[in-house]
């Protein structure tokens, strides 16, 4: 019964970017990273009319949420949300977050796109991961796919949409 | 916590949400759109359990709407051109359960059909006074009410005479990560659904029909506005929990 999804279309950006959306935590918040990326489509084009958004857990690996059956823990936003620009680039600050019980330190990623007609979801994983049921669930060959890279300021996440090297999606 | 729950391995307890039938959500590749043919993944998609990060999401909204911001025709110093409406209806999840306090956010087309958008340049003039944004927060009934002009069909380049439909986008965010959903709303009796392949992108009729809001002359204003009702269902909270689905999941 559920209402179906339909794409954003090519002017998204007139209704869903916030001006304090790509900052999960303010500049200046100790511990803060950048996770920054690129989104390309299947010619390897960069995707200038995307959005992404980022869901998590903050450094503890708690929610600011009633079903969170360990109790809310008020305080962390826990969400990101960026268009991509001209180049297709995003960007999103954020404070790394800590473990879940049974399951590495990991943010979901929805992308939303003219050309998606309901939003691709991925997860971006930390290279010093270890053992997560969901990445090993995912054939070994791909799972780099959702591994950020760590740069200078933060981590490097691209969103590969079609082709080549094509970026983890997940069935929700 | 309600008793639609089910344990994990790790020993908490999680609500869990019911996927989406087949034919519920289009393809992604759908080709009648064109913009889906370099944009669709190609590799199957992998089951993601649903579990902490996946049964909570962001509760967004006190702080971020605006007085003005439900109010599309009042946000200028003038009124945009158009017919004004009210746009109203309610956020349910699929057990017919109110989702209370939820943001929705929409934005749309002019009444002439133009985006106020750097990159809509069809010829159809932009309205000084309509940006096509607003923004609101459910009730605890999970009522809302935008007004609103109705916008303009437009053309675009997807095919040969190809019109969009006359639409309004919506985006929601529900309780939890699995219920986000941006969708469109569309007005009954459109004659353009026909050659839409966004519409017709959703291969279930009925579930098609879910997109369609209807006119309530219950809720025009005498000599000020129409009104057209659309509901949002999300997906609904599963109702038997089982740990041999949990276990396929793994």
């Amino acid at each position: 019964m559920s209402t179906p999804s339909q794409t954003v279309g090519p002017y998204l950006s007139i209704g869903l970017p916030w001006p304090d959306g790509p900052t999960v935590v303010e500049e200046g918040t100790p511990g803060a990273v950048w996770i920054r990326g690129v989104i390309t489509d299947g010619a390897g084009a960069r995707v200038p009319d995307a959005m992404i958004e980022t869901w998590q857990a903050d450094p503890d690996g708690r929610f600011d949420h009633p079903d969170d059956p360990r109790g809310a823990r008020p305080g962390f936003r826990g969400f990101g949300r960026c268009p991509t620009n001209d180049d297709g680039e995003y960007g999103i600050l954020t404070l790394l977050p800590g473990a879940l019980p049974g399951e590495a330190s990991h943010i979901n990623v929805s992308v939303f796109a003219r050309g998606l007609l309901h939003r691709v979801v991925t997860r971006i994983y930390f290279p010093d991961n270890a053992a997560d049921p969901v990445l090993a669930s995912v054939p070994a060959d791909r799972r780099g796919t959702l591994i950020a890279t760590r740069t200078e300021d933060g981590y490097r996440f691209d969103v590969r949409l079609q082709g080549e090297g094509e970026t983890v999606f997940f069935d929700v | 916590m309600t008793a639609h729950t089910s344990s994990s391995e790790s020993g908490l307890i999680l609500p869990r949400y019911r996927r989406d039938p087949e034919g519920t959500h289009p393809p992604l590749d759908s080709l009648g759109y064109k913009s889906t043919g370099l944009r669709h993944p190609q590799q199957p998609l992998v089951l993601l359990p649903h579990k902490l990060t996946e049964i909570t999401g962001p509760l967004l909204g006190p702080g971020r709407i605006g007085e003005l911001d439900n109010d599309l025709t009042r946000q200028h110093p003038q009124e945009p051109q158009g017919q004004r409406i009210i746009v109203h209806g309610r956020l349910l999840d699929g057990d017919g359960r109110p989702v209370p306090n939820s943001l929705i956010e929409i934005w749309q087309a002019n009444a002439g059909g133009r985006y106020k958008h750097m990159w809509d340049n069809w010829p159809c003039p932009v309205d000084p006074y309509f940006d096509g944004v607003g923004r609101t927060l459910t009730d605890s009934e999970g009522r809302y009410e935008f007004t609103t002009i109705k916008p303009g069909a437009y053309p675009w380049k997807n095919h040969d005479n190809a019109w969009r439909p006359a639409h309004i986008h919506f985006s929601v965010f529900g309780m939890a990560f699995t219920q986000r959903l941006v969708t469109q709303m569309y007005f009954p009796d459109d004659p353009l659904f026909f050659q839409d392949p966004i519409f017709n992108s959703v291969p279930d009729e009925k579930a098609r029909q879910r997109m369609v809001s209807s006119f309530d002359m219950s809720r025009t204003v005498p000599e000020w506005a129409l009104a057209f009702e659309f509901d949002i269902v999300l997906r609904g909270r599963e109702a038997t929990p089982f740990e041999n689905e949990e276990d396929e999941d793994e």
